[in-house]
């Protein structure tokens, strides 16, 4: 499954923003069908994309071990076409956060213009997926590292964001990853917001 | 303290921007999820912005006593039971449970919160914050 709707984060600073970019290509294909000859942008994938942004800032909280989905669009607002060439700069905010959901606010700018924003909602569905993971845990790290995460993650005292691994219930043990310093965490009946390290 | 027109002024507005409805439908009677259309997302919302706009905080099933009603203690055949309805009264005093009482089927409770219910409740808590 490919719906990556972001490239890259470029700042994430953790419990607070994150900005992430996505570049627009004509080798996407479904802009030449939306629409043949005039290739834009839909406004559905640049919200999804916004809200990708914010929706891995709300997981992180929970150490990436809740399964985080958007629930509920307040509102979304699109002021510009995207099109191919234009480098979307997405940035969200969290404004509040509880265990069951947080409210994110979200904005995309075509360099100092703003293109989109939106308020959005998301849910920690556990409850529904009773405890299991929608995406194993070990490719949602993949997918972390492809977007250059932990290249960016800090902390606000400036600690830098570093992986999580899970391990099953036992003492803790000590994993070699070949792609750095990690962080351990129980699997996720024991995850709660806020926790510092 | 805020008089009782300022504190449903404020939680008309927490409404009306959670859940997209008129000002005028928002009237005291109305119940959150019958007559206002609030779905579970919604009450979180609708959390978050009561909490904002009268610097309060509200626990998790404080407002919504969800623990109570997956409680098997408490439930029993699709309705609550005496000792659950006590329960329910002493954690949500804010809430008028006449109704409820006489037909207690669980799935049901969730039609029973008015706006006023809401209203009392934040009047609660902003008396119970004046006394600390």
């Amino acid at each position: 499954m490919r719906w990556f709707w972001i490239d890259r984060y470029v700042e994430f600073d953790v419990g607070v923003r994150a900005t992430a970019i996505k570049a627009l290509t004509l080798a996407e294909e479904h802009l030449h069908d939306h629409f043949p000859g005039f290739p834009v942008m839909p406004n559905s994938l640049v919200l999804e994309g916004m809200a990708q942004t914010g929706g891995l800032l709300v997981s992180q909280q929970h150490d990436f071990m809740r399964n985080v989905v958007l629930a509920k669009v307040n509102f979304a607002r699109f002021h510009l076409p995207a099109r191919p060439g234009d480098t979307l700069r997405y940035r969200a905010k969290i404004e509040n956060l509880k265990q069951e959901g947080a409210s994110v606010s979200l904005t995309s700018h075509i360099g100092d213009q703003l293109q989109a924003e939106a308020e959005v909602f998301f849910a920690s569905v556990d409850d529904i997926a009773e405890g299991q993971r929608l995406i194993p845990h070990e490719k949602f790290m993949d997918w972390l590292r492809m977007l250059r995460l932990f290249e960016v993650g800090r902390h606000p005292d400036g600690r830098p964001l570093i992986e999580t691994i899970e391990v099953e219930a036992g003492p803790p043990v000590a994993v070699p990853v070949a792609s750095g310093p990690h962080r351990i965490v129980p699997p996720p009946s024991h995850s709660r917001v806020g926790e510092t390290r | 303290m805020p008089s009782h027109e300022e504190v449903f002024a404020k939680v008309r507005t927490a409404l009306v921007d959670a859940l997209g409805v008129d000002e005028d439908e928002v009237t005291p009677e109305a119940t959150m999820v019958g007559d206002l259309g609030a779905e579970s997302i919604d009450f979180l919302d609708i959390v978050f912005r009561l909490e904002k706009a009268f610097d309060i905080k509200i626990p998790r099933g404080e407002l919504f006593p969800e623990d109570i009603l997956n409680n098997a203690e408490y439930v029993h055949d699709g309705k609550v039971t005496a000792d659950g309805i006590d329960q329910l009264k002493k954690r949500m005093p804010f809430a008028d449970l006449g109704k409820f009482e006489s037909n207690p089927v669980v799935q049901d409770f969730v039609l029973v919160l008015t706006v006023q219910d809401l209203v009392r409740y934040v009047e609660g808590k902003l008396n119970q914050q004046a006394k600390v």
